[in-house]
């Protein structure tokens, strides 16, 4: 599946703008992208491991955070995930 | 809609000349005479008068608002013209307030405008906002962004949001009764200096006006209670590919501000949320890297010292303006650092200092002992002491 990365996390990802990933569900999704470019991991996840707050995932249009399953939903080819960082520019 | 806007009961006259203005507004059904009058009777705040608030509060005047509010105490930059396109050249070192104002009154002088020549704070937020009935945030930094989302929550006024990086953008309708705050969306802020500023990350000069332009529709769409608001949806903009995206935004229940049980319910100290902390003055050493002033590098090099200037920035910016220094972009570095010799003492420098503190706390922290940052970066340097290299 597609995971999107927002302009802000690029440098993390060597550029690229999509990285492709094989998961099952969210989180699993979230972990192979971290696998694969671990200097992403710190700009996503606390210390804790939990998901940044200024951080959000979609999966598709959804916010990951309001699935009932949240990490664990079910992702499958045909899903995208996107991170979605906070930004603030308006100068 | 979920929100509409409470008018007054006896909404303002237009004059005939009002009338030949507006005339096609008032050949839309979903206007009218009695949507222009709307327009009219409407106080409209607008936080910021650059990047998005110009297109924004030159599009608002020109719909007929009755009243726009205006808040900005920055003064017009050459740099500023490449986006901020209410003001002009002939404005460089003016108040951008005095210059927007001028020219809103240009294109409408039935507009009534009131000039806010202030930062926006804690202290004065909600006695400014209570007097509009639509806030349109666009402000440049994170501390404002939640001062203005939790004034407009506290004062029950929506706020038309939206935001822009390099080439892309955000849009959205914040704090109306039902639907999200932007602490719904976002309830912490990133650390300082992870996310740059357009000034630090550059921003391709059409995207406020994209953005701007929709921020002024949902205000227009929010006075006359037409249309499909953008609340509890965020529009995403990539100008570079023309994408526009559309996510669901919901509100949380549990949002300190806005939710069931709100715990913030004055307003707070905004820098200290974000991490900012106040500098008293430009520090010698910042987090353990010695901080090197423009002068003082031209000092030591002309008197012949072996320092070793690295430059971090991209190579398109090496292209504009270098100091012949060593090029290894900050992305780059980790894989790189070992074309750096650790016995030597190093100045790292990019644009403005940020990039290369990060540099050189890096480099610190991989074994290198030696180290200074060039404080200000290159357009220090430019200021300071060769005025010939081009600032940007």
């Amino acid at each position: 599946m597609k995971i999107h990365i927002p302009t802000p996390l690029r440098v993390y990802t060597d550029k690229q703008d999509t990285v492709g990933v094989e998961a099952s569900t969210v989180g699993q999704a979230l972990d192979a992208l971290t696998a694969k470019h671990p200097d992403l991991k710190k700009h996503l996840y606390s210390e804790e491991g939990k998901l940044r707050a200024f951080v959000n995932v979609y999966l598709n249009d959804e916010d990951i955070r309001y699935l009932p399953e949240k990490e664990a939903t079910k992702v499958n080819g045909n899903d995208a995930l996107s991170i979605i960082p906070s930004i603030a520019g308006g100068c | 809609m979920a929100t509409i806007l409470e008018h007054p009961a006896a909404l303002p006259q237009l004059s005939n000349d009002e009338i030949g203005r507006y005339s096609r507004h008032l050949l839309l059904p979903e206007v009218g005479l009695e949507g222009q009058q709307k327009l009219k009777a409407a106080k409209v705040l607008c936080v910021g008068t650059g990047g998005l608030g110009s297109p924004l509060v030159l599009y608002l005047a020109a719909a007929g608002v009755g009243t726009l509010g205006l808040v900005d105490f920055d003064t017009v930059d050459s740099s500023n013209l490449q986006r901020q396109i209410i003001h002009s050249t002939a404005d460089v070192g003016r108040p951008k307030i005095d210059s927007a104002a001028e020219k809103l009154k240009a294109l409408n002088p039935y507009l009534n405008v009131v000039k806010h020549e202030t930062m926006l704070t804690s202290a004065n937020a909600l006695e400014i906002i209570r007097d509009y009935d639509i806030v349109a945030d666009g402000t440049d930094n994170f501390p404002t962004r939640y001062l203005v989302n939790d004034a407009c929550v506290l004062t029950g006024k929506p706020n038309a949001y939206g935001s822009i990086f390099r080439f892309e953008g955000q849009a959205s309708v914040f704090a109306t009764k039902e639907g999200p705050c932007y602490r719904c969306l976002y309830p912490e802020p990133p650390p300082p200096g992870l996310v740059p500023s357009c000034a630090e990350g550059g921003v391709l000069g059409i995207l406020p006006g994209l953005v701007g332009v929709i921020q002024a529709t949902e205000v227009i769409k929010f006075i006359l209670g037409k249309g499909e608001p953008l609340i509890g949806r965020l529009l995403l903009v990539d100008s570079l590919n023309m994408h526009f995206r559309e996510l669901k935004l919901r509100k949380n229940p549990d949002c300190p501000v806005c939710g069931k049980n709100p715990t913030v319910t004055k307003l707070i100290d905004y820098d200290q949320f974000c991490g900012i902390v106040p500098q008293a003055a430009p520090a010698q050493i910042q987090n353990g890297i010695s901080q090197i002033s423009p002068i003082e590098l031209k000092r030591r090099l002309d008197a012949g010292e072996d320092l070793f200037v690295l430059d971090v920035r991209e190579p398109h910016e090496y292209q504009i303006a270098n100091l012949g220094a060593k090029l290894i972009p900050l992305g780059d570095l980790p894989a790189r650092v070992n074309e750096l010799n650790s016995s030597r003492e190093i100045v790292v420098h990019c644009k403005s200092g940020g990039r290369s503190q990060k540099a050189a706390e890096f480099l610190a922290q991989s074994g290198f002992k030696k180290l200074h940052n060039l404080a200000g970066g290159i357009n220090a340097w430019s200021t300071e002491v060769d005025p010939k290299v081009a600032k940007y």
